[in-house]
């Protein structure tokens, strides 16, 4: 008997096992990602149909057809590399000035919008030519979790329409808010946008239950992730973090590549590499590094132009190759343990997320710096998508456990002379409200600029700049005698609205901004309707693509089947079964999927009487020699 | 000692009964409330005084987090996910500024009606003060290694205890005068502190 559950007034019951949403996490990576879900607090990454691989590369290709992700899409690089898109993430939320910094690490041609910025002043988002299509990085990730909600709602046999997307802590405002936007395009509601290293932590804190101080060490293929949280009560608390967005193990690829080419040099090749030599390059330095994680030394022959030449590459040149990228990521880690004001022996537990943390080196390094080997009974590639599904569950289904988390980068306004004025410092836990007073410096002066920047340097243009807005109607005063509040609101999502008020005359007026990076409402409302026409098509042509596909497998069971039994089969039945097969043939050969429908279930009722025939000549085959008392 | 007097109820917006200006959430409905004018030292059930036991506080910030932040609203109306964004935003600020000895006494200098030095319009003209955080940036311009800067971060350590302390003697007192100049030291010590450790870790890194 079901018992009956009493709530208090005004409290919303938590809904029933059934009639909840299903909620995903999605680790979306720069270079695989991985989808999750959680029931009962046990979290599990989603793997393919054939049970096989949780990760899908974050890869898109652009054929003719419905774009192509993950695998199928990555082996398209060598036949057709100019419409394979990777490492789209580096671009989410950048502006042209961000482009320059990763320009010649991308193997496509990105494209520099004309006005560097929008008339908000707002940066222009930078645009993807892949093939004859034209995308935004946004797009092309919403590509991506198109893909891994297909696998999910495959994987559980459901709808899923709510994620909770992991996130680097380092993204700033805009590249959160295009992970967002890239989310809506793919028909997901994103519950929440959790730090990467915090939803790495969440995976390890339930299943070990521990309290104390942990440290998250994330080296992915492209950025670098430090963070410090503090467990108690079941509280996950972020006290520090800091990174570096352009360090990882592709870094540790070129260190490789660069040392093949040095050696290839020596042996007085002469190499002058083009795009696709390069990437062959790369992949070879790559194999390297993977290699050396469980050998000392390995042996590589990289062909080109022509000249094959063999190398052996020990660990010990590989950890002498990437020493110094090792050192950066130890001397970002003592700085987040001075921000937090913490010794490495306060330290309990260092979690390893990332593939880059498989190097050996890398690992010495992390043990040596806290004095103490780092955890790693959870796969590096999947703990952040764990973290995120806990997240999911905890958020659609209830929890125990809570997740504080902190902005990973100061925020505020440009004053005079192009200083910026910190509005709420990095590493404040959010959500978090604060508003900061300024005056106007003319007599007189009827409006004021606001420019919303974030960094931790001193000068605007050191700083990002998020948006720019004036406030304007200031009424006529003398210098100085306005007061103009400007309010930072940032929310448990760590997006940022700010508004602005001129408050001495009560004449009140606010303005908020969300910086969006150069995809406005309408486009974002045309890019929705674009998704849903398509939708529309890749709906009708899988549901066409299944009917054949059963159509195919209904012929050959019937065929196997006359083929064995041909004595349990009448010539009337033979006649009808082989008119209907060829009947469905017909049908399955064209585009009409009730046609095909229509011709399988005939092809079902023609073959009814000998699969009846046929389960009578099994049933009395298996009773055949028994005694009636020993069936049941 | 509060200079805005606050009605002691309000109308809930959920079931329009009464509830206290301070409830969290309605005694009635259960609804979570819009955060008010609460005062910090009363959101955490604590005395007002500057003798604030950080771990005891930290875990009543806790608890109310668990009841409060967003994430426990992520499947309720629009509304209440709002009202729990303020709630968990002013107790962040709460715990933010009990937490950190110069926000605190800062708090308590402009709830007692005096405006501390170093803000807009003020200028720290303490010769003593200026002195002295003269000489310790000389000291820490001139350390050149990790046991020097060591000791230098143990010393202003040490002085930013004691002054702490003198703090709390302050306000006990009610001699506002001395917090305010305590206030500016303590906040000059944290900072040199600051940029010792700093300069370690550049030296580490170097």
């Amino acid at each position: 008997m079901a018992l009956l559950k009493i709530h208090e007034p005004g409290e919303t019951p938590l809904p029933h096992e059934d009639e909840r949403q299903i909620a995903v996490g999605i680790d979306l990576g720069t270079t695989n990602s991985v989808v999750a879900i959680s029931n009962s607090e046990k979290p599990e990454v989603l793997r393919d149909k054939s049970g096989g691989n949780a990760i899908v590369p974050s890869v898109v290709y652009y054929g003719d057809d419905t774009p192509v992700v993950g695998e199928a899409a990555r082996d398209q690089i060598n036949s057709d590399a100019s419409r394979v898109v990777s490492s789209v993430k580096r671009l989410m939320g950048r502006g042209l000035d961000d482009v320059k910094s990763v320009a010649g690490t991308l193997p496509y041609h990105v494209e520099v919008p004309e006005k560097s910025e929008t008339e908000n002043g707002e940066p222009m988002m930078v645009r993807l030519n892949v093939g004859n299509r034209v995308l935004t990085p946004v797009e092309v990730s919403a590509d991506i979790l198109r893909a891994l909600r297909a696998r999910a709602e495959e994987s559980l046999d459901k709808p899923v329409e709510k994620a909770v997307i992991t996130v680097p802590a380092y993204f700033d405002d805009g590249a959160r808010t295009a992970t967002k936007d890239a989310a809506k395009l793919a028909g997901l509601e994103v519950l929440r946008l959790v730090n990467e290293p915090t939803a790495a932590a969440l995976a390890y804190g339930l299943d070990n239950g521990a309290e104390g101080l942990y440290a998250v060490y994330d080296l992915g293929g492209g950025t670098f992730d430090i963070s410090l949280l503090k467990m108690q009560k079941g509280v996950f608390q972020v006290k520090a973090t800091g990174g570096d967005a352009a360090l990882g193990g592709d870094d540790f690829d070129h260190a490789i590549a660069e040392h093949l080419l040095a050696e290839r040099k020596d042996g007085g090749a002469t190499d002058d590499l083009d795009a696709s030599d390069a990437k062959r390059l790369l992949k070879a330095a790559r194999t390297v590094k993977e290699s050396l994680t469980d050998q000392n030394s390995v042996e590589v022959t990289v062909a080109l132009n022509g000249t094959d030449t063999k190398h052996t590459v020990t660990r010990e040149q590989f950890d002498a190759m990437i020493a110094k990228l090792v050192a950066r990521t130890a001397a970002i880690t003592e700085q987040v343990l001075d921000d937090a004001n913490v010794l490495p022996e306060d330290v309990k537990g260092v979690v390893l997320v990332g593939g880059s943390t498989r190097v050996p080196a890398v690992r010495k390094a992390v043990a040596d710096l806290f004095e103490q080997e780092p955890l790693s009974d959870i796969d590096p590639d999947e703990v952040v998508a764990l973290g995120a599904a806990l997240q999911a569950e905890a958020l659609t289904g209830g929890s125990d456990n809570l997740l504080l988390d902190v902005t990973p980068l100061s925020l505020g306004l440009e004053t005079m002379g192009g200083i910026v004025e910190k509005v709420i410092d990095r590493n404040t836990p959010i959500p978090v409200t604060k508003a900061q007073e300024f005056t106007t410096y003319q007599d007189g002066q009827s409006a004021m600029m606001i420019h919303v920047v974030q960094g931790e340097r001193e000068m605007v243009d050191q700083c990002r700049s998020l948006a720019r807005f004036a406030l304007t109607g200031i009424p006529s005063m003398a210098a100085g005698a306005a007061r103009i509040s400007v309010q930072f609101n940032v929310d448990a999502d760590g997006l940022l609205t700010v508004s602005a008020r001129e408050e001495t005359t009560g004449t009140e007026q606010e303005v908020a901004v969300k910086p969006t990076y150069g995809i406005n409402e309408s486009d974002m409302a045309t890019m929705l309707r674009d998704s849903m026409v398509h939708a529309r098509e890749d709906m009708e042509l899988r549901v066409l693509t299944e009917a054949r596909v059963e159509a195919r497998r209904n012929i050959l069971a019937v065929n196997a089947a006359m083929d064995a039994d041909r004595a349990l089969l009448t010539k009337e039945d033979e006649a009808n079964i082989k008119q209907a097969i060829a009947n469905l043939e017909t049908a399955a050969a064209g585009d009409n999927r009730d046609a095909i429908n229509d011709a399988a279930e005939a092809l079902e009722n023609a073959s009814r009487p000998f699969a009846e025939a046929r389960m009578d000549s099994r049933i009395r085959q298996a009773l055949a020699g028994q005694n009636v008392d020993e069936v049941h | 000692m509060s200079n805005t007097e606050q009605p002691a109820h309000k109308v809930c917006w959920s079931c329009k009964g009464p509830v206290a200006a301070s409830a969290l959430f309605c005694e009635t409905c259960n609804a979570i409330q819009a955060p008010g004018q609460l005062d910090h030292f009363t959101r955490f059930g604590l005395e007002r005084s500057f003798d604030v036991d950080v771990d005891a506080m930290e875990a009543t910030y806790l608890k109310q987090q668990q009841k409060l932040h967003p994430d426990r609203f992520a499947s309720k109306s629009g509304r209440e996910q709002a009202l729990s964004s303020q709630q968990a935003a002013s107790l962040n600020e709460a715990f933010e500024t009990l937490k950190n000895p110069v926000a605190r006494a800062h708090y308590m200098l402009r709830q007692a009606g005096h405006e501390p030095e170093g803000g807009e319009g003020h200028t720290v003209n303490d010769p003593e003060l200026l002195m002295e955080a003269m000489e310790m940036r000389e000291a820490l311009d001139d350390a050149k290694d990790k046991i020097t800067i060591d000791a230098i971060i143990k010393d202003t350590r040490k002085q930013a205890r004691a002054c702490e302390n003198d703090l709390g003697a302050a306000f006990d007192s009610q001699s506002f005068d001395a917090a305010k100049k305590l206030a500016t030291r303590l906040r000059y010590l944290m900072k040199m502190t600051e940029e010792a450790r700093a300069k370690k870790s550049r030296l580490a890194a170097a």
